[in-house]
């Protein structure tokens, strides 16, 4: 019934250090209800420009990367914080490095880079560098937190009772790793003065775009695709109670693709003023970098193999498998959006936001969902969730929500793509650029109302979460039992 | 065999790191660094010069309001983008743009040759409210603009900070630096000397105010020079193939 | 904790004899279609870069078989365009802007590509079809501030309207009457009250009858003796009832006060000669073209 609970007797040797855990995992339903309700802000925005109410600290163009940090950098960090202390922690035998002050200073401190950023995002201190926002000090704050959490998590590897490091641990720990050099990297800024926001960054034009996209498209990579792999690679196994379909595979495609993600920055670049050759290495590295992705979708999914039956039954699992299947839409359609002449259309439009909401959505959000469902119960004791059926119904409010997001982008970015290069037949522009803003209305309504749907999911998470912390039960019929006269 | 192999790594915390390190390190390097190195990166051209202190403040208010969310910087060399907006950009002609501002979404047009396509009268009133003239638009307002006077009494040190990451600021440059941010900005001056330094910049009271400099006057003279610099009389296309 | 390699039931395969809390691995080999895949993959990416430019070297970087660029391409497709508009283009630039009526065939080609370049270059002031907007003169009626023949109009996009940066631009120069101190508030009182008589509007008679020669000293000038505008001078019509800052008391008394001075950009440079003639053609069959 709980597996929680039984793997919480399993090794109870060990006096874990689960309060830093506990505290992610509340980060991360607060900051991902925070960040789901800025995006469906902003999306309403698109719609109806009254809604900027022509306030400087609520406009579109701040509130944006407000919106972006919080998902990425709020949600999904405090996401992998918890997750990659609590499967070090498991998987190692070994309480966490550092006793109990750095943890909680990492856990604080980052907690602390998130206010920062987000105030000086609505007050317009800002770098201008998509998803790399922050100012200098800001930036200068997150390298104390982040070498700390090196520190810890390499420490707890060394202390590990098993001979062997987990394969989650790779992936969690290129993260840390990779991380800290592009942030290092794509930061390099010279602040005006010590006492003001302002800096400048050492680069400019075509250099300090390709080193923005190394670091912005590595952001996804090893952010959101590599700490989650770490991630999935524990919570699915356990959660399935099956073991992971190949270690082979999975050394395979995790060099492969912590080799292949980096170069393919330039993919963001496409027809740009970045060099032809640079824009050829973007490209095909993104079509190579295919079947690694994959590596971790079939490692995910075939660990199901005699376990299929669980999905009917446990909406939690069902979650993972869904993240699993997002991730593995997504990584397709990275590699197809990279090709050049595909690019030419996409690039510019809503398709681009959409293929990026199926991976945030989809995978990222979707596989948190189902760690925080595995954790809360686990980290409180609880013998189980308070409620399955609100786990059910989050499901498929997410899942419906994220279909009319990308479904929506999907039509308004081609059709935008394809109004804005089409010709008349004597050859001359057909629509102007107005005109193709005019057509983006109605998805744009849609789109926000899938917003809307998805954050209305999270709120029963953080009801279910709330009352299950509370001790609570709700008692309901399990699902997928067709036993109907057992509902009372 | 190579799982044997493997096994070293996983028992080998520090091994493992540096694995990761290596393999993770190659990309950036072999595609990054020739940027700076080769040659042809930056293409020859005539014109691109560094921004006013009005210019460099205006692209400071730019970035502030986010204005890279929804606009690009960046045409691309496609038939319609090119008949849209203009010659397909350069590199050279981002090359004093600390940060790179190209974008990445057009949910607006493409700005990277707006400079001298619209008044700066039109600028006050779109930016003020983008549906007074554009009833299809979908921008948020920014009246704020025009109410807040411009701080940047530091506009020297702004300068010396972009001369510390590349841009060719002279002496004179940085030492008249407020006095060229004020008088950008005032009508019928004698802009001789200014345009000395600063060729082609647009002049005169941007925001319609004599009053007060406004964050206004600072945005709209950024964008009336965006695209205006490079001189494509002199400029060779198949020079600069790359 | 020993290795302890166990056969899995349900796939039948051997785990690797690992195990971390509970969680085992099993030792499947790699997919065979993933291998396949892969490598193809990674000989298509090898092909493109011995087709396309690709890896930096010592002194530059890999060409590929046929140095094609992107830069190249859009050369070679503007070059194309250009070609197949050359009958065209070659018409436009002989002919003067008001010949173009004469070949049909030509006049429907600039209507089309007038029409493509003010939608994306005019219409965010003069608003979608020339509709006008304050302050941004409608192109619909036949209130011409600089001439609406298609030769005006061809001048006026070319240099533009108080535009510095050309030496030919249209300029003229409203005094501030109120600003200046050339009259006194009553006075621009009474000239107001005279200009709202030209259109028709109820007035105070006395204060319009007052203004008349305050209109004759200061105004007429410009506006002509009977207030119907002097396009040389791009007077406007004031008798017409139709106003680009607005044909209210308050209004006309602030523009009478400050003066006005529209700016537009001057085109040519950014469009080609043949373009703007086109530009005129469309602009000139808008509404009341002269």
């Amino acid at each position: 019934m709980s597996q929680g609970s039984m793997a919480q007797t399993a090794s109870s040797a060990v006096d874990y250090n689960m309060d830093v855990v506990r505290w992610g995992a509340l980060a991360t339903v607060f900051w991902g209800v925070v960040g789901f309700l800025a995006g469906d802000l902003i999306a309403w925005q698109l719609a109806f420009p009254a809604l900027n109410f022509d306030f400087e600290y609520l406009n579109f163009g701040r509130l944006r990367p407000l919106h972006t940090s919080a998902v990425i950098f709020a949600f999904g960090g405090n996401a992998l914080l918890a997750t990659s202390f609590y499967v070090v922690q498991r998987t190692c035998r070994a309480r966490l490095f550092g006793g109990k002050a750095l943890p909680a200073f990492v856990f604080w401190g980052y907690q602390l880079f998130i206010v920062m950023a987000a105030i000086g995002y609505v007050m317009g201190v800002t770098q201008g560098r998509e998803y790399a926002e922050p100012e200098w000090f800001v930036d200068l704050w997150l390298t104390i937190v982040w070498v700390c959490y090196l520190a810890i998590f390499v420490g707890t590897l060394l202390k590990r009772q098993e001979p062997h490091i987990y394969v989650a641990n790779w992936f969690y720990l290129a993260f840390i790793v990779t991380i800290a050099m592009l942030h290092l990297g794509n930061n390099l800024a010279i602040p005006v003065s010590l006492f003001g926001t302002k800096s400048y960054s050492m680069f400019s034009g075509v250099q300090d775009a390709l080193t923005q996209w190394w670091y912005g498209h590595n952001a996804v990579g090893f952010f959101l695709t590599a700490g989650f792999l770490g991630m999935m690679y524990y919570f699915i196994p356990k959660r399935a109670e099956r073991p992971v379909y190949s270690y082979r595979l999975s050394i395979i495609h995790f060099w492969a693709l912590i080799f292949l993600y980096i170069w393919a920055g330039p993919h963001h670049l496409h027809y740009t003023a970045l060099p032809d050759w640079a824009q050829t290495l973007g490209m095909t590295f993104s079509i190579m970098l295919w079947m690694p992705s994959w590596g971790g979708m079939i490692n995910g999914l075939m660990t199901l193999s005699g376990a299929w039956d669980k999905l009917r039954t446990d909406p939690v699992l069902r979650f993972m498998v869904a993240a699993v299947g997002f991730y593995g839409m997504s990584t397709f359609e990275g590699p197809v959006m990279s090709i050049k002449s595909v690019n030419g259309l996409s690039h510019y439009t809503d398709w681009t936001i959409g293929h990026v909401h199926s991976g945030a959505l989809g995978w990222v959000a979707f596989v948190t969902f189902g760690a925080i469902y595995f954790l809360i119960p686990v980290l409180w004791n609880r013998e189980r969730l308070y409620s399955m059926r609100l786990v059910a119904h989050h499901f498929w409010l997410g899942t419906i929500g994220i279909v009319l997001y990308i479904t929506s982008m999907w039509v308004s970015g081609i059709m935008q793509g394809l109004m804005w290069r089409a010709h008349d037949q004597l050859g001359f522009l057909q629509y102007s650029f107005i005109e193709t803003v005019e057509a983006m209305h109605p998805y744009y309504i849609i789109r926000a109302t899938g917003g809307a749907l998805f954050l209305l999911g999270s709120f029963l998470m953080v009801w279910n979460v709330y009352k299950t912390i509370r001790g609570d039960i709700r008692r309901e019929a399990p699902i997928g039992v067709s036993a109907p006269a057992a509902v009372q | 065999m190579l799982l044997k192999k493997h096994h070293f790594l996983e028992k080998n915390v520090f091994f493992l790191i540096l694995g990761i390190f290596l393999t993770i390190i190659i990309g950036g390097i072999v595609e990054i660094v020739p940027l700076f190195t080769m040659e042809q990166t930056i293409e020859k051209v005539e014109g691109v010069r560094p921004y006013t202190p009005l210019e460099q403040a205006g692209r400071n208010i730019y970035i502030r309001e986010g204005c890279y969310n929804c606009h690009s910087q960046m045409i691309r060399p496609f038939r319609d983008e090119v008949e849209r907006y203009g010659h397909y950009s350069l590199a050279a002609e981002s090359m004093y743009d600390h940060p790179f501002q190209w974008g990445s979404k057009r949910t607006g047009p493409d700005l990277a040759r707006v400079g001298g396509k619209y008044s700066n009268a039109w600028h006050v009133a779109h930016l003020d409210d983008p549906r007074s003239v554009v009833p299809e638009s979908i921008m948020p307002g920014y009246p704020f603009l025009a109410k807040k006077e411009l701080k940047f009494d530091d506009a020297a040190e702004h300068l010396k900070t972009l001369r510390m990451v590349g841009v060719p600021y002279t002496d004179e440059q940085i030492e008249d630096a407020v006095a060229d941010l004020h008088l950008q900005a005032t009508a019928d001056e004698d802009y001789d000397d200014f345009l000395a330094r600063y060729p082609n910049a647009a002049t005169g009271d941007f925001d319609g105010n004599p009053e007060k400099l406004t964050e206004m006057d600072a945005l709209i003279a950024y964008l009336q020079i965006l695209g205006r610099m490079v001189d494509f009389t002199t400029y060779n296309p198949s020079m600069n193939l790359r | 904790m020993s290795t302890h390699v166990e056969k899995d039931n349900v796939t039948g395969r051997e785990t690797t004899g690992h195990q971390w809390d509970g969680i085992k691995e099993l030792n499947t080999p790699l997919p065979s279609w993933w291998v396949y895949v892969f490598w193809v993959c990674i000989i298509w990416s090898i092909g493109y870069w011995v087709v396309y430019p690709s890896f930096p070297t010592a002194h530059g970087y890999l060409k590929g078989m046929f140095n094609i660029t992107e830069r190249s391409k859009i050369e070679e497709t503007m070059a194309n365009v250009a070609a197949e508009r050359a009958p065209y283009m070659e018409r436009l630039a002989a002919l003067d802007v008001d010949q173009i009526a004469n070949d049909s065939e030509l006049l429907n080609f600039s209507m089309a590509g007038g029409k493509a370049v003010f939608a994306e270059n005019c219409a965010p002031c003069h608003g979608t079809g020339g509709v006008g907007n304050t302050g941004f003169p409608s192109l619909q009626d036949d209130d011409w501030l600089w001439g609406g023949t298609l030769d005006d109009i061809s001048q006026t996009i070319h240099v533009g309207a108080r535009w510095s940066q050309n030496d030919d631009t249209r300029f003229n120069d409203m005094p501030a009457f109120g600003k200046d101190g050339i009259l006194s508030n009553a006075e621009i009182s009474d000239v107001v009250q005279h200009v709202l008589s030209f259109s028709g509007r109820e007035t105070d008679p006395a204060a319009a009858e007052r203004g008349t020669e305050i209109f004759a000293d200061n105004c007429a000038a410009c506006h002509g003796d009977n207030a119907k505008g002097i396009t040389e001078m791009g007077a406007p019509n004031l008798t017409d009832n139709i106003w680009l800052y607005g044909g209210d008391q308050a209004t006309i008394t602030e523009t009478v006060t400050n003066a006005r001075r529209g700016v537009m950009p001057a085109w040519e440079g950014k469009l080609s000669d043949e373009t703007i003639k086109m530009l005129a053609v469309y602009v000139h069959s808008l509404g009341g073209g002269q």
